[in-house]
């Protein structure tokens, strides 16, 4: 059954070749026999019931597509009466008195969270090394690193240990993981999904999105992810199109960019050699290829690793040990109380950022650094609203390389030069993608497809017809 | 623009962070390796591009001036460190 999509499992619920039940129990023995530490908490007994529930609601004719499906839920978005950590120590005895817009839009449908997933403490990370709880292991090389932040999400679902999971993505965090995971990931346009109960760390940038196998999934499971949420005051008041309606839509004649600055010195070889066939693949379809360029492009980490900490900095004043979270042991007063519980709940990148966030918009530097910043980022969105002139669609690499050993990069400089390819996209508030598109040296490679604002349809569909022509998304780590 | 420890320990407490002084050294030799990075923005010419604020230009929205939150105290306090007679409380402050 785990070998199967979401599009398949709908109908494999619909003709009654399983039930829910049967379906989530599969998954749980799954989940305990994997070694992956991909999720934080599983919720095996909630599962039950609402898959039991889901039952009912087939039976009675009362569901909806996705009624009865399993998910595994990116810990960083609340859910009622089960614990949010965040991948924090500050927040490891937390439990939301409330859910987030997404948790109640896929309980809405009567799905099945399996449990909440591993994460960089406060989706803070690239390699998912920064959780509390321990880093989670790629599951095509247990030596590798996942990705991050959303690392447990992507390994449950490489690993088919859960069909679909929920990520956010605030500086690459959907896709740089499914690349590194050999899985699909879209991050929507800025706006798109409710960051209600979404616990914040950049607010200007995050955003949620699916982590699946294919793009139809992708697609299937948006469709009951995005809408406008009063909540939430920077959610678009948009109408939510039906994006599985234009997945069989041909792609001849598609015009795709390279940007020349993503094929630059630091690209490994193997990876950029898997992108290039991918495009080969494209131009084999109908598909017009162009080189184009964005020249901003460097400029997005400096501008990034400014605008999130200040961010960053400003939205985890809030776990200060008074009315939730972690608070130390006897504090002598109220400073020592502030004090004590911050340095013992966070660990060591959160406490950079915050540090550089605090350094940045302290009074003398506001102008050099973040108001720059902002700056620098209206250049980066002026580069894409020329290409996307000429160009549907930008195609390039998603990370400069394959997944890299656990341990091995301890510069934090270093893991963030590793961003280039994605910062852009969430600086600009774009929809990007990262989709399964070969191997180098045994580990799977992503191609990022990029698209103007609001269209996540182009870019599912363009995804689609890829997996039609390729099968680069049905390679599994146990197959290997 | 270059930190040395005893301006870092202010950043930290500004963040209200502490830092052990057996950890300074390497906090103030990561936080200039960023420093070095973020300082890299100086260089670039932004002519008269306007700060951007929001990735899409939107405003924020308005809405009536209705009363849309039921009261929730008791379950918001129920998961604080510490209450008592609905308040939230922390180590004396005014003796």
């Amino acid at each position: 059954m785990h070998n199967l999509t979401i599009a398949e499992q709908i109908k494999g619920l619909r003709n009654k070749d399983f039930s829910s039940l049967e379906l989530t129990q599969h998954y749980l023995n799954r989940i305990n026999d994997s070694e992956l530490n991909a999720f934080i908490s599983v919720t095996s007994n909630q599962a039950l019931s609402q898959a039991k529930e889901a039952d009912k609601k087939i039976a009675n004719g009362k569901s909806s597509s996705l009624t009865g499906i399993p998910y595994a839920h990116k810990d960083i978005f609340c859910t009622k009466g089960v614990k949010t950590t965040a991948g924090s120590k500050m927040l490891d005895s937390f439990i939301s008195p409330y859910d987030a817009t997404l948790t109640n839009k896929l309980n809405a449908e009567n799905m099945v969270m399996l449990g909440k997933t591993n994460m960089d403490e406060f989706a803070m990370g690239s390699s998912n090394e920064n959780s509390y709880f321990g880093p989670v292991q790629n599951p095509w090389d247990k030596a590798k690193v996942p990705g991050g932040s959303s690392g447990g999400s992507a390994a449950a679902v490489a690993a088919r240990i859960s069909p679909f999971a929920t990520g956010t993505d605030t500086g690459g965090s959907i896709r740089q993981p499914a690349s590194l995971c050999g899985i699909t990931g879209l991050k929507p346009t800025y706006g798109r999904i409710s960051r209600y109960g979404m616990i914040a760390y950049a607010s200007s940038l995050d955003q949620a999105g699916p982590l699946t196998r294919t793009a139809e999934d992708a697609a299937i499971v948006l469709n009951a992810m995005a809408g406008f949420d009063t909540n939430d005051s920077t959610s678009a008041n948009k109408s939510v199109p039906n994006y599985t309606q234009c997945l069989e839509n041909s792609v001849n004649g598609l015009k795709i960019g390279l940007p020349k600055e993503y094929f630059s010195d630091g690209l490994d070889k193997g990876v950029e050699k898997v992108v290039m066939q991918s495009i080969k693949e494209y131009e084999s379809m109908g598909a017009k290829v162009q080189e184009v360029s964005l020249p901003n492009t460097v400029h997005a980490i400096p501008a990034y690793y400014i605008v999130a900490p200040c961010e960053c900095s400003s939205n985890l004043s809030r776990f200060d040990g008074v009315k939730y979270g972690y608070r130390c042991e006897d504090p002598r007063d109220l400073n020592d109380l502030y004090l004590r519980s911050r340095s013992e709940g966070f660990g060591d990148e959160v406490k950079r950022r915050i540090m550089i966030g605090t350094y940045a918009l302290s009074a003398g530097y506001y102008d050099a650094y973040y108001l720059k910043a902002q700056k620098v980022r209206q250049l980066i969105s002026e580069d894409f609203k020329k290409t996307f002139k000429d160009v549907d669609v930008i195609m390039s690499p998603v990370s400069p390389s394959a997944a890299f050993d656990l341990g091995s990069v301890k510069d934090p400089v270093s893991m963030y030069l590793a961003d280039i390819y994605t910062l852009s996209v969430n600086l600009a508030g774009l929809p990007g993608m990262s989709i399964p598109a070969g191997f180098s040296d045994n580990l799977p490679v992503g191609l990022q497809l990029i698209g103007n604002h609001w269209s996540e349809e182009l870019l599912l569909n363009v995804a689609h017809q890829f997996q039609m022509r390729t099968d680069w998304h049905n390679y599994s780590p146990a197959d290997r | 623009m270059s930190l040395d420890n005893k301006k870092v320990k202010e950043i930290a407490y500004l963040a209200r962070l502490n830092i052990e002084d057996s950890e300074i050294e390497q906090s103030t030799a990561e936080l200039n390796n960023i420093l070095k990075l973020m300082d890299k923005l100086g260089e670039i010419d932004t002519g008269d591009a306007q700060p951007m604020a929001h990735p899409l230009k939107m405003s924020q929205r308005l809405r009536e001036d209705n009363v849309t939150e039921e009261d929730l105290s008791e379950e918001f306090q129920a998961i604080a460190p510490k209450t008592g007679k609905g308040h939230f409380l922390v180590p004396t402050v005014i003796e």
